[in-house]
């Protein structure tokens, strides 16, 4: 687990590199090399939203035009009522919110327990923390879905919204590596002056973690934002259907429509994309903070 | 109390909600599951004891080791080749490149991406006749093959498609690369070593715990592909890519056969931990662990 942490604390988060060494040329060769990966990856997107500005003819034609003219807006329009959008964006939103307050009260208090409180047993229950990660959510979507099913949950949003006041091991590893980063002298001041524990936790911890919680309150929109596997499993109803799940409806027919398809795809990626921007800073500045570190 | 047992006490009570979660939502399905694989279970009634009847079932089921043999093309391709492209990517990405943060992005974008999303825009990009792929391909004269609608190329579609979810991966290289001391590429400079004899001689030994945490990530990613086979191709053409878990969600959630469908589960679960293993014991023959702090 050693490479998360210099994945969250190492240079790479702060976008620094360390030369390799190599001539010039070596280098002209790399950074073409470089632009070339990029535009591969970056070419499925500028497909997307050009074909989402075609009339529907010329999405069907071959070669096709890269950059249609004149750009067909209303397709934008037309997508967001072709499927109803803005109820499935206010859907998603009563999922995400909720689970964003679960995420932050349940992992800041068990990263806290992990991080700040030296007790027996705490690393191995740490240590079996961790490895939940590696169990492949398969082998308990089937006896999840029973349980919930048995709660009569199934077919409204609390299977997707409660297990998250119950932790996450990602977000408890994340916040307890920030949260070891405080030093211990403040906590141990605050306890010689009488305060408890969760004094200590309220009061002086989560002010100083600002930026480690943005980071898992973005984290986390971004989660609930893209699941897919949940909500098809527990969304019985339509209309209780989420962006992510709602999107394939424009797969529901025998030949889609393409031009639609790719404006409602450009829509629902918009705000992740806006929010994983605003997430690299609130990342970064969480772990510029904790630099004193190392 | 001992001060001992106040702060055991007090620890617990902070990671409470977690161990309820653990109990609630890993122990406790672990067990059922593990007790439905060894029953008859629709839902509608309660389970029914039938012993080993399930594991030998599926070892009689075309359908089932169908999806295996899908299953391990696909990771058999995908991991590897992901955790090659990633290196490569890291590695120039590496070399003090202009517009790096910016290219750093375009490489990590896809997998913040809704997977329903991804889906649907290789859906249209692999369409045999005006998608994109087969237009590149014309470019240069090929007549493209109908990719998610042929049962040779269908497989290969999904891991192509995989390797632009790579981002991850490239992250951690970077990461990794980002360690690698000045110091020994100077070294080996001195030592008249060329720049393909620093990557193979300094480079990759150094990245080697990146390398086992992508190809161990990759590996339990790959053995659950299901959502981009589902949206895509629906396990079609010809079963093609009907994948592991989405036999095992077809039996589950579809037929209501829990019991069967858990029993997948825990061989999946059995497949995954011995590969862990493996990789793990391994390891201590090619991961070299000097460079870490």
């Amino acid at each position: 687990m050693a490479i998360i942490e210099k994945l969250t604390t190492g240079p790479a988060a702060q976008g620094r590199t360390v030369q390799t060494g190599g001539s010039a040329l070596g280098k002209a060769v790399a950074y073409l090399a470089g632009l070339i990966a990029a535009a591969a990856f970056a070419l499925p997107f500028f497909w997307m939203v050009s074909t989402s500005l075609k009339v529907p003819g010329d999405v069907f034609i071959s070669p096709p035009t890269w950059i249609p003219w004149p750009l067909q807006w209303q397709t934008y329009p037309e997508a967001w009522t072709f499927i109803p959008f803005f109820s499935y964006t206010i859907n998603t939103l009563q999922i995400a919110i909720p689970s964003i307050i679960g995420i932050l009260f349940s992992c800041t208090l068990t990263a806290y327990g992990f991080a700040r409180i030296r007790a027996w047993g705490r690393d191995v229950l740490f240590f079996i923390c961790l490895s939940t990660m590696m169990i492949p959510w398969a082998v308990t979507m089937v006896p999840v879905f029973v349980i919930f099913k048995n709660l009569g949950w199934t077919g409204t949003y609390l299977p997707l919204i409660v297990p998250n006041f119950l932790g996450s091991a990602f977000y408890i590893f994340l916040l307890r590596q920030f949260f070891l980063t405080i030093p211990m002298e403040l906590s141990d001041a605050a306890r010689v002056d009488g305060c408890s524990e969760l004094g200590i936790f309220a009061r002086i911890i989560l002010p100083l973690s600002k930026p480690v919680l943005a980071t898992v309150t973005l984290f986390e929109f971004n989660r609930v934002w893209s699941d897919y596997l949940a909500p098809l499993i527990f969304l019985t109803r339509q209309e209780h259907f989420t962006i992510a799940l709602g999107l394939t409806y424009f797969l529901d027919r025998d030949r889609p429509l393409w031009n639609l398809a790719m404006a409602g795809n450009t829509m629902a990626i918009l705000p992740v994309i806006i929010v994983f921007v605003l997430a690299q800073r609130a990342f970064i500045e969480g772990i510029t903070l904790t630099g004193i570190k190392g | 109390m001992t001060p001992g047992a106040k702060r055991f006490l007090t620890m617990l009570a902070f990671i409470s909600p977690w161990i309820l979660g653990f109990l609630g939502f890993f122990v406790y399905p672990l067990l059922l599951s593990l007790y439905y694989s060894f029953t008859e279970y629709n839902l509608l009634q309660p389970p029914k004891f039938v012993g080993l009847t399930n594991y030998v079932n599926l070892t009689e089921d075309s359908h089932y080791l169908n999806a295996v043999g899908n299953t391990l093309y696909f990771v058999v391709f995908s991991v590897p080749l992901g955790v090659l492209t990633a290196f490569i990517i890291a590695f120039l990405l590496n070399q003090q490149l202009r517009l790096r943060v910016l290219l750093r992005m375009i490489f990590y974008i896809p997998i913040v991406v809704p997977i329903s999303a991804t889906a649907i825009l290789w859906m249209w990009i692999f369409n045999s006749n005006w998608g994109l792929l087969n237009n590149l391909l014309a470019l240069i004269g090929i007549q493209g093959p109908s990719w998610l609608g042929s049962p040779t190329w269908s497989k290969p579609s999904l891991v192509i498609m995989q390797l632009w979810l790579v981002g991850g991966s490239v992250l951690i290289f970077l990461a990794a690369l980002q360690d690698v001391p000045r110091a020994l590429y100077d070294a080996a400079m001195v030592d008249g070593a060329n720049a393909v004899r620093r990557v193979w001689h300094v480079t990759i030994p150094m990245v080697t715990p990146a390398i086992l945490f992508s190809l161990l990530t990759g590996l339990i990613a790959a053995f659950q592909t299901f959502a981009n086979a589902w949206i895509m191709t629906g396990g079609g053409p010809i079963r093609s890519t009907e994948f592991y878990v989405l036999y095992l969600y077809e039996n589950g959630f579809r037929f209501f056969r829990m019991g069967y469908a858990s029993s997948m589960a825990w061989i999946l679960f059995g497949a995954v931990v011995v590969v862990t293993v493996i990789l793990f014991r391994t390891s201590a023959r090619w991961v070299y662990y000097g460079g870490e702090g």
